[in-house]
């Protein structure tokens, strides 16, 4: 093995790209957690996404309008959840779980004709001047623009969440939907919202996926990154900054591995490819230990008004 | 306006009629998907759910099918069915049919080729313990540590399939193989093999294990103390906490039950239909399984059946790629489409719907 070959500059530029479509998925699902929905089906809408803005991305040519048709896509699919959880009171976790199944078959079927292209490419930004720093330049800020992207919504969410009113009213309904619903706040309003707000960015980080980093049309392509998103938002309790930082962890492990694998180390590459889910197995076993601390107090619970 | 009221208790005819509303609805929703992509809609539903069954010539030899691709869904939901009840959340029975099949088939394949009648029954009780061991890695993480089991038994899935790939090409690789990944094949070894027990029905040994845990869990759920307490602590936590009920006795039975199962299903697979260890032998068993579970409304007999329905749509889908030329997709969308269907319909046991003209309520 010749660890040499892995430069610690593109490794840590290259954390940032394998960590936006988990980040974007994480910080999407936190949102409507914390409106105490949970949504198993982030998987299914990411998977979605990626098929979705992939296609569009190749028939415009265009990854800006692969990106916004994904958002569309994903938030689309998650009002189905929505609409099933909502108004007609379905089990949250039989549904999620309905939704990353049917997902998977949809993305599949539509899919097939774009398997082995190419996805358009995505010009990156050289921010100016930041960019020609030494070291940080590189890593930090000769990104595509997704990756700007992200870091902005994940700032949006911090400051809507803890610093607006809206932000406390999503809280309020989370943590005690029928204090909130006493209270005259619309419940399944709020809920649809950050719904839809979470089917978005799963989609958005599924066609990251398919249009960045990958770059081209696999089915199941997303292998589990959005439960691993899941699991960040329990690491992170809850808390966009963690969110930020849960991903940013799990990036660094996954692009750890696979540069293990190109350099040939000595470990068998299945050992390494099963590595971020060993992984996110052991840090959910430590989250646990320390007790559940920030779940919201109504999370997967059914709301229904009487009055 | 529509509102929703409450019922005291869920109506017993609706959760028996949804089951068969969802399918209805589900094959028109399909009718139109399938007119979508161009295809006669009666013609697809007709070479789905009546050719494999009923078909002068593909009949004879899709029927047995049937009960072969039914009895994995139906071992496996049986065990799932038995957590949900109780809120406990076992999603990942694909990784622990994976690692049955693992055990399992390495115990058979330690013994090559040895002709002892012990090998068989070895090899069951081996993929039994392969995928209940699985299965008690997110059981007691949870009863120690509190972790989320539907996460833990998740990634577990991803592990698994880490595993295989290793294994399908290392440990278990057929030596005389050439070098393809894959193992021996159990068809020429007679005593590891699966066989049918009655010639050309396609009843081989996992269809005689799922029909006896059809059974067992019927007896379990209806005459046990064991089952009464599942029951309980999925309808009302609190109550079952005060009439005594061990938690992490419940926890750890219900995961290690549906892991063995999972186990068993994986074992029987891979050393009849399947064949050999591959990469890929797996087809998501564990996965359609969770649909079977709640389509058969977490009951035993509904299960049988809802297993026997998903196993025909898995030949009819096979037949409809082969004669409408469906795309195979097209067919696990269908599936996922009747889970969303049965779920929204779900409101009509629990709920009442009541027009009322005051809007004032």
């Amino acid at each position: 093995m010749d660890l040499s070959q892995i430069n610690p500059l593109l490794l840590l530029a290259s954390l940032m790209v394998a960590a936006t479509p988990i980040l974007l998925a994480a910080i999407g699902e936190a949102v409507v957690e914390k409106a105490g929905v949970l949504n198993l089906g982030v998987e299914g809408m990411m998977i979605t996404g990626a098929v979705v803005g992939f296609a569009i991305g190749v028939n415009t040519g265009s990854p800006a309008m692969g990106f916004v048709a994904a958002a569309v896509a994903g938030a689309a699919l998650s009002m189905l959840f929505g609409v099933l959880v909502l108004y007609l009171m379905s089990n949250q976790v039989a549904t999620g779980l309905g939704l990353t199944l049917f997902g998977l078959g949809l993305s599949s079927l539509i899919g097939k004709p774009y398997e082995g292209m190419k996805a358009p490419s995505m010009a990156k930004w050289d921010i100016p001047l930041l960019s020609d720093i030494p070291v940080l330049g590189p890593i930090l800020f000769r990104h595509d623009p997704m990756v700007y992207v992200s870091l902005i919504i994940v700032t949006a969410t911090w400051y809507v969440l803890t610093r607006t009113r809206a932000g406390l009213i999503l809280r309020g309904v989370g943590e005690n939907h029928d204090a909130a619903h006493a209270l005259g706040y619309k419940v399944v309003r709020v809920r649809l919202m950050a719904i839809a707000f979470g089917g978005a960015c799963a989609g958005l980080g599924g066609a990251y996926v398919s249009l960045v980093r990958v770059p081209q049309w696999v089915e199941g392509m997303t292998a589990g990154a959005g439960w691993i998103a899941l699991a960040i938002v329990v690491f992170a309790s809850w808390r966009p900054w963690r969110v930020l930082l849960g991903a940013y962890l799990f990036g660094g492990i996954t692009v750890l591995q696979l540069n293990l694998q190109a350099a040939g180390a000595a470990i068998p590459v299945e050992i390494l490819a099963m590595s971020p889910y060993v992984v996110t197995i052991l840090v959910l076993v430590v989250i646990s230990l320390r007790g559940q601390h920030g779940a919201p107090g109504s999370l997967g619970r059914i709301f229904h008004a009487t009055h | 306006m529509i509102h929703l009221e409450k019922r005291p208790q869920p109506s017993r005819f609706w959760a028996g009629f949804t089951p068969i509303l969802a399918v209805i609805a589900t094959m028109i929703a399909g009718g139109i998907m399938f007119w979508m992509l161009g295809k006669d809609p009666l013609e697809a539903i007709r070479t789905i759910f009546w050719d494999p069954l009923f078909h002068e010539t593909f009949g004879p030899y899709s029927r047995p099918q049937l009960l072969v691709k039914a009895a994995p869904l139906i071992l496996i939901a049986i065990g799932l069915s038995l957590g949900f009840r109780a809120g406990i959340w076992n999603i990942g029975a694909e990784g622990q049919y994976i690692m049955g099949a693992i055990c399992g088939a390495g115990v058979g394949l330690a013994f090559y080729p040895s002709d002892s009648i012990l090998i068989f029954p070895a090899m069951v009780l081996a993929g039994a313990i392969g995928g209940w061991a699985w299965a008690m890695i997110p059981g007691l993480l949870k009863v120690k540590f509190g972790t989320n089991e539907i996460l833990v038994s998740l990634m577990l899935v991803y592990v698994a399939e880490n595993l295989l790939a290793s294994v399908s090409q290392g440990l278990l690789q057929n030596p005389e193989g050439m070098g393809f990944p894959g193992s021996r094949n159990f068809r020429d070894f007679p005593a590891a093999y699966n066989t049918e027990i009655i010639g050309g029905t396609g009843m081989h040994w996992g269809v005689a294990a799922a029909f006896i845990a059809v059974i067992f869990a019927y007896v379990l759920l209806t005459r046990h103390m064991l089952g009464f307490q599942v029951r309980l602590t999925g309808q009302a936590p609190r109550a079952a906490r005060f009439a005594g009920v061990n938690p992490t006795r419940l926890i750890l039975f219900c995961l290690g039950t549906s892991g063995a199962l999972a186990g068993l299903a994986g074992l029987f697979e891979v050393s009849g239909p399947a064949g050999q260890v591959t990469i890929d032998f797996n087809s998501g068993y564990g996965f359609t399984a969770i649909i079977v579970a709640f389509l058969g409304r977490l009951h035993p007999i509904g299960i049988l059946l809802a297993g026997l329905l998903m196993a025909l749509t898995y030949i009819g889908g096979e037949l409809a790629q082969l004669m409408l030329g469906l795309p195979g997709a097209a067919i696990q969308m269908f599936q996922g489409m009747l889970m969303f269907f049965l779920l929204a319909m779900d409101v009509l046991s629990h709920y009442r719907i009541r027009f009322n003209k005051n809007a004032t309520a």
